[in-house]
C-alpha cells in the first residue's frame, strides 16, 4: 500500500512538479520514460515517489522516447495504468509510437511540456510538439498554469479510461513558462484525487490468460479504413464524456474548465485566438483595453483535439464582433498557422463572419507582453474600423528584422 | 503588485530562493510567483529569477517585469548586468558586496541618483561565516525583510524554516543565523 504524501492546503509548485504529483495520486502502474528538458521533473518526480514508498508502480528506465512510448503502449495493453513525459525532439521521437497508442485505443496519459523543435535547437516553449500531435488520434488538453497541469491531469485519466472513450490523452503545459514557474496550486488530498480518478478498468487485457485477445493487428484495404473511421467517431464522442469529467471535477473543486474557454466576449469587437499561457497575458491586455473602451475578447479551444468546431463557433457567432486575430505559437512550414485554419473554418459558417487575421509569435520561447497583446488587439479594432483587413493576412509578433507579412484580403 | 527581480549565477540559489520566498508569502493567502530564466544556462553563468506577489491570483505571465526590487546576489554582477533594466522611479535596489554603499555607488553611474534607494549587504561574508559557503539566496531574504518590512522577522523565520524542513536541522539552524545576520546588518 502507497505511503499517503503530506500536502498543505495551499501549495507553491511548478507545472513539472504539479503534474508528477497528479501522476503519483492516480497511482499509475507503469511509467517508461526517458527524460527530456523542460519536463525532466515530471518522470524525476514519479522516479522519487517510486524510491520513497508513495506510489506501487514500476518506473522503466529506456534507451529512448521511441521506447518509452513503446513501453507504455505494451504496459497499457497488458492492463496497467499508464502514462509518460515528455517534450519536443522527445516528442517528435515518439510520434510514429503516438499513432499506434490511439490505433490501439490504449488509454495512456501524456504529459507534454510544449518546446520548441529543432534546428537550430531550442529548450524553450513553443507548440511545435503540440502541434505535431495534433493528427495522432489523442485527445489534447491544454493547461494554461501549474493549477491547470494539475487539474487537467487528474481529469485526463477519466476521460481517456471512460469505458465509451478509451483513447489516449495529451496534457499540455508551456515549457518553462508554466513548467518552472511555481504558483499557489490548491491539491487534493491523496484519496479524494484518487476517488476521483477511480480504479483502472482494464480492457481486453492481454495478461487476462482466460481471453487472449491481438493487439495492433495488421489490417489492409479490407478493414483498415473502418478501424480508423471507428477511431474518428471515438475522438469526436469524447466531447460529451470530456464535459461531464470537467463538469464533475467543478463539482468536486469548485474550479471550472471547458473545452473552449471565452473570456468577455459577450459583447466583443475584436478577439484574439490564443492558446497556453499565453491565454493569461492576453486576458489582462483585454482588461486592460476594456477600460479605455475598446470591447477586447479572448477565445482559447482548451481541448484542442477533439478540435472543438461547435464551440469555437458558438464562441465566435457574436453580433458584434468584427475581427479576430488567430495566434499560432509554431512556425506554419508554408502555410497559414493551423489555429488560424482551423478556426477561419468554423467562423465561415457563422452569421457574423468575422475579419480573420493571423500572427506567427513567441517561437522558441519569444517573450509575449501584455503591451503586444494589446497593440494586436487595436490592430483588429483598426481592421473593424475599417471594415477589411488592413494588413497583411499573416504576420509575425516579436521577431527582429525586416517586416514579413503574406496574402492580402479580397473582401472589403 | 509587489514585482522582485533577483540578479544571480547559476548555482548561487536565486531560483530556490525566489521558490523559498513565494512559499513563505503563500502562507500568508497571498498569491504568488516564482521563475527563472536559465534553460541550458552552466553554474556560473549569469541568470535572472523573478518573484511576483499580489493579493488576487497572478495572471501575467509575461517573462519580462518593471521590477519593485531588485536583488544582486553576486558581488559582481553588480558591474556587469544591467540591473537597473526597467527601472521604476520607486524600484529599490538590494545589493550583495564586500564594499560599503559609498564604495559601491561610486564605481556604478546607473545607482548615482538611487542613492537613496540602494541598500547594501555582504550576503557572501555572511553566508561562508554560518553556512559555511557562498549561498547568498537566503540571507538576500533577511535583507528584503528589513528593507521591505514585509514580515516581521521572527514570523519570516519560522516559515522559512518550515520551507527548508527537508534540510538536516544543522543546515536550518546556519540558514536562520544567515537571515537574522543580513537583516540586521543591511544598510
Amino acid at each position: 500500500m502507497a505511503k499517503e504524501f503530506e500536502l498543505n492546503e495551499v501549495e507553491v509548485w511548478d507545472g513539472n512538479y504539479a503534474a508528477s504529483q497528479a501522476l503519483r495520486q492516480a497511482q499509475i502502474d507503469v511509467v517508461a520514460a526517458y527524460p527530456i528538458t523542460p519536463s525532466t521533473p515530471i518522470v524525476e518526480g514519479y522516479g522519487a515517489y517510486v524510491a520513497n514508498g508513495y506510489v506501487d508502480g514500476e518506473f522503466v528506465m529506456v534507451e529512448s522516447e521511441h521506447g518509452a512510448m513503446s513501453g507504455c503502449v505494451g504496459a497499457a495493453a497488458a492492463g496497467g495504468r499508464v502514462a509518460t513525459a515528455t517534450s519536443s525532439q522527445g516528442f517528435a521521437l515518439m510520434v510514429e509510437v503516438l499513432y499506434q497508442a490511439s490505433g490501439m485505443r490504449l488509454p495512456i496519459v501524456l504529459t507534454v511540456v510544449n518546446r520548441a523543435l529543432a534546428s537550430p535547437l531550442n529548450v524553450r516553449g513553443d507548440h511545435s510538439d503540440m502541434y505535431l500531435g495534433r493528427d495522432s488520434g489523442w485527445i489534447q488538453l491544454d493547461a494554461y498554469n501549474p493549477q491547470e497541469a494539475y487539474d487537467l491531469t487528474l481529469c485526463a485519466f477519466r476521460i481517456g479510461e471512460h469505458l465509451d472513450v478509451r483513447l489516449p490523452v495529451m496534457v499540455h503545459q508551456d515549457g518553462f513558462t508554466t513548467s518552472h514557474k511555481a504558483q499557489n496550486v490548491t491539491p487534493l488530498k491523496d484519496d479524494v484525487a484518487y476517488k476521483f480518478v477511480g480504479d483502472y478498468v482494464p480492457v481486453n487485457d492481454m495478461l487476462d490468460f482466460s481471453r487472449p485477445v491481438t493487439h495492433g493487428a495488421q489490417t489492409e484495404e479490407d478493414w483498415h479504413f473502418e478501424h480508423k473511421a471507428k477511431q474518428h467517431k471515438a475522438l469526436m464522442d469524447s466531447r460529451t464524456v470530456i464535459d461531464e469529467v470537467l463538469a464533475e471535477f467543478k463539482e468536486l473543486t469548485g474550479r471550472e474548465y471547458k473545452r473552449v474557454e471565452t473570456y468577455y466576449m459577450e459583447d466583443a469587437e475584436v478577439a484574439l485566438v490564443v492558446l497556453g499561457s499565453s491565454v493569461e497575458t492576453a486576458v489582462i491586455a483585454a482588461e486592460e483595453l476594456r477600460a479605455e473602451g475598446i470591447k477586447a475578447g479572448i477565445v482559447s479551444p482548451r481541448c484542442f483535439r477533439p478540435f472543438p468546431y461547435d464551440l469555437v463557433r458558438d464562441a465566435l457567432d457574436v453580433p458584434s464582433l468584427k475581427a479576430v486575430c488567430c495566434m499560432d505559437k509554431s512556425a506554419p512550414g508554408g502555410a497559414m498557422g493551423a489555429l488560424f485554419n482551423e478556426i477561419s473554418a468554423a467562423a465561415y459558417t457563422t452569421e457574423s463572419r468575422p475579419l480573420i487575421t493571423n500572427y506567427i509569435y513567441g517561437l522558441g520561447g519569444r517573450d509575449f507582453s501584455i503591451e503586444e497583446a494589446k497593440r494586436i488587439f487595436k490592430e483588429q479594432k483598426a481592421h473593424a474600423d475599417a471594415g477589411h483587413i488592413t494588413t497583411p493576412i499573416q504576420q509575425f509578433s516579436g521577431v527582429r528584422g525586416p517586416k514579413l507579412g503574406f496574402f492580402e484580403t479580397r473582401r472589403g | 503588485m509587489i514585482e522582485i527581480r533577483w540578479h544571480s549565477r547559476a548555482g548561487q540559489g536565486a531560483v530556490t530562493g525566489a521558490k523559498g520566498l513565494g512559499s513563505v508569502v503563500a502562507t500568508t493567502g497571498k498569491q504568488v510567483q516564482a521563475y527563472a530564466l536559465y534553460g541550458s544556462a552552466k553554474r556560473g553563468a549569469a541568470m535572472n529569477a523573478y518573484n511576483r506577489i499580489d493579493d488576487k491570483p497572478i495572471r501575467n505571465q509575461e517573462t519580462k517585469m518593471f521590477p519593485d526590487y531588485v536583488f544582486v546576489i553576486d558581488p559582481a554582477l553588480a558591474f556587469t548586468d544591467d540591473i537597473t533594466k526597467n527601472d521604476k522611479p520607486e524600484t529599490q535596489y538590494i545589493i550583495t558586496t564586500h564594499l560599503s554603499k559609498e564604495e559601491l555607488i561610486s564605481q556604478i553611474p546607473a545607482l548615482q541618483d538611487k542613492v537613496d534607494r540602494t541598500y547594501v549587504v555582504d550576503c557572501m561574508q555572511i553566508s561562508l561565516d554560518t553556512i559555511g559557503r557562498a549561498m547568498p539566496n537566503t540571507p538576500i531574504l533577511g535583507a528584503f525583510m528589513k528593507v521591505s518590512k514585509m514580515y516581521e522577522l521572527d514570523f519570516f523565520l519560522d516559515n522559512m524554516k518550515k520551507v527548508l524542513s527537508k534540510f538536516p536541522q544543522r543546515i536550518i539552524d546556519a540558514n536562520m543565523e544567515a537571515i537574522t545576520r543580513a537583516y540586521n546588518e543591511v544598510k
